[in-house]
């Protein structure tokens, strides 16, 4: 067997006992990751939809939806990078079991970015059948959105494990939730087109990973033409990559000592 | 060249050293581990045992010298090291969200135990460590020996050639903790070569045939127990307790004892026969005192000290 083939098995390995997990414990769960997403969107879309009319030739609750799909899969993947992975990692010292096992750390954190990632593609498809049911998805390529989701997860519990080696208690993740990803959410263009900001501030929305996630899921879920496809991909694959690595690393050097 | 499915030793150090913060944690440790050998590594807190275990599995990088386990260079080879060795940690790990069955089920996929094979194990090794009834409980409702054994059979999943113990009885009560010796000894009859820590002496001298003493990153003493005793410690020990000032020189000044010490309000007589020394504990009508042959935590003491360590 090659190195590669290794590499992939074991971390399966680790993902799949973060899904039994999961599935002891799937119902609460999954309310926790689409109901509050869900509520945003109904409460929001149907009443700010009624000052707010049309935005970019759809109704307002339309034009949130794909937000909304985009920001749930920012948080579940997050919440599993920070939380839970913390919780794995030092009380109940679930990886260092792992590592006496022939599994390496990097095995051990792309186990938990696959997770990450499966976890944002659970609560979008969950959150996308209902707005399928209501009538918001313009278009059957919004099934694509499903497969981008996984990305969008990839990325950012990349960057929530990054956060989580340097964490010396769960208060920590507050600074990463408040000074990131909140400013991230509200100027990426979730809730407003991006266009009504100061040119200097779409400029930092669009330096950071969320503004492309939306890019790539808005006209999927409306219906659109996509345009830059690439382009977007690889700024979601360049944060998760670059973040996924230096978590390897920082994990490394935090748990062999 | 020698093969590497057969090396002599299993564990090989050269001047390994690590350290931390500037406390030479490990200190050129020396050490040849042969096949099938039960090696208890005693020390007070902070001798460096559990570093040097992390060593062994390569949870711990190498400052310097060299490490060879089971013919493997560490930590370079950490990996397929693992694929032949069992851990059974100090602090439990196991998952909390699981049965037994579990347990025993998603440790093995880290191996990448194919899936016939690991069920027939499991089985097994359930039995072994007498949880078959338990196999569908939860954690929680474990008791502590329970879960220690599952920490054991947990460990023994890929059928290993070494298997390394923290401290696997600490907090146990006598009957669970007997039971863990039991498992241990039959491990051994099976050519399993055993390394463990502990700080209880009666566990080592019972269990071992091979006791290290370390202290301060460095080996005190080698040897099988009863070796260890016989060589570096008077054959008995008179412990008298809270006596007179009168009573003790009078003690003292008998020549049937080689040494003494005091801790406390007890006073430790080393020597090799007490005879005089018992005659005038009975002719003051004293008998606040135990007379007793030496054992291996006297041997601790002397080569450790009495000063508290935390």
């Amino acid at each position: 067997m090659n190195n590669f083939n290794k590499f992939l098995i074991r971390s399966v390995a680790v993902w799949s006992r973060n899904a039994r997990v999961w599935s002891k414990l799937a119902g609460p769960s999954l309310l926790g990751n689409f109901g509050e997403p869900l509520l945003y969107l109904l409460v929001l879309g149907y009443g700010l939809g009624q000052f707010v009319g049309q935005i970019e030739g759809v109704s307002y609750m339309v034009f949130l939806a794909s937000g909304v799909v985009c920001t749930s899969a920012v948080n579940a993947a997050s919440f599993e990078g920070m939380y839970s992975a913390y919780t794995r990692m030092e009380v109940q010292q679930t990886w260092i079991g792992m590592l006496s096992t022939p599994i390496h750390v990097s095995e051990v954190v792309f186990g938990e970015i696959l997770w990450g990632a499966t976890k944002s593609m659970i609560s979008v498809s969950a959150i996308l059948l209902v707005t399928a049911i209501l009538g918001l998805i313009g278009s059957w390529k919004a099934i694509i959105v499903l497969p981008i989701a996984f990305i969008i997860g990839l990325c950012f519990a990349s960057l929530a494990l990054l956060v989580t080696s340097k964490a010396r208690s769960y208060d920590y993740f507050l600074y990463y939730s408040t000074l990131f990803i909140t400013p991230m959410v509200l100027l990426s263009g979730v809730f407003f087109p991006i266009e009504s900001l100061p040119n200097i501030v779409q400029w930092v929305s669009k330096s950071l990973p969320l503004y492309h996630a939306i890019s790539l899921v808005r006209p999927l879920v409306i219906g659109y033409e996509m345009t830059n496809i690439l382009f977007h991909l690889s700024v979601l694959s360049m944060f998760g990559l670059i973040a996924g690595n230096l978590a390897t690393r920082r994990i490394k050097k935090r748990l062999i000592l | 060249m020698r093969k590497k499915e057969d090396p002599a030793y299993i564990v090989e150090s050269k001047d390994l050293s690590k350290k931390y913060n500037n406390i030479q944690v490990v200190d050129k440790l020396n050490l040849s581990i042969e096949a099938g050998c039960f090696c208890g590594i005693l020390g007070p807190n902070g001798a460096g045992k559990t570093t040097t275990l992390r060593m062994l599995i390569g949870h711990c990088p190498v400052d310097a010298g060299s490490l060879m386990v089971l013919g493997n260079l560490m930590p370079e080879k950490a990996s397929q090291v693992r694929e032949l060795v069992g851990v059974v940690p100090q602090i439990d790990n196991l998952d909390a969200d699981f049965t037994v069955r579990e347990n025993m089920v998603v440790y093995g996929r880290y191996f990448g135990i194919q899936s016939n094979l690991l069920k027939e194990r499991i089985e097994e090794l359930l039995e072994f460590s007498a949880l078959s009834d338990k196999a569908d409980s939860k954690i929680t409702e474990l008791s502590g020996g329970m879960r220690r054994r599952l920490s054991l059979a947990r460990a023994l999943i890929n059928k290993p050639k070494l298997l390394i113990l923290d401290e696997p009885t600490t907090g146990l009560d006598p009957q669970a903790r007997q039971a863990i010796w039991q498992k241990l000894r039959a491990l051994k009859k099976q050519g399993v070569t055993l390394i463990l820590t502990t700080h209880y002496m009666e566990e080592a001298e019972r269990l071992c045939d091979r006791v290290l003493v370390m202290d301060k990153g460095q080996i005190m003493a080698d040897a099988a127990p009863k070796i260890m005793i016989k060589e570096h410690i008077e054959p008995h020990v008179l412990e008298v307790h809270a006596a007179s000032s009168i009573l003790i020189e009078k003690l003292k000044s008998n020549l049937s004892l080689a040494r003494y010490e005091k801790s406390g309000d007890v006073y430790f007589f080393y020597g090799d026969s007490f005879g005089d020394a018992l005659s005038i504990l009975d002719h003051e009508g004293f008998d606040d005192y135990l007379y007793r042959p030496s054992n291996l935590e006297d041997v601790f003491i002397k080569l450790t000290g009495r000063d508290l360590r935390e």
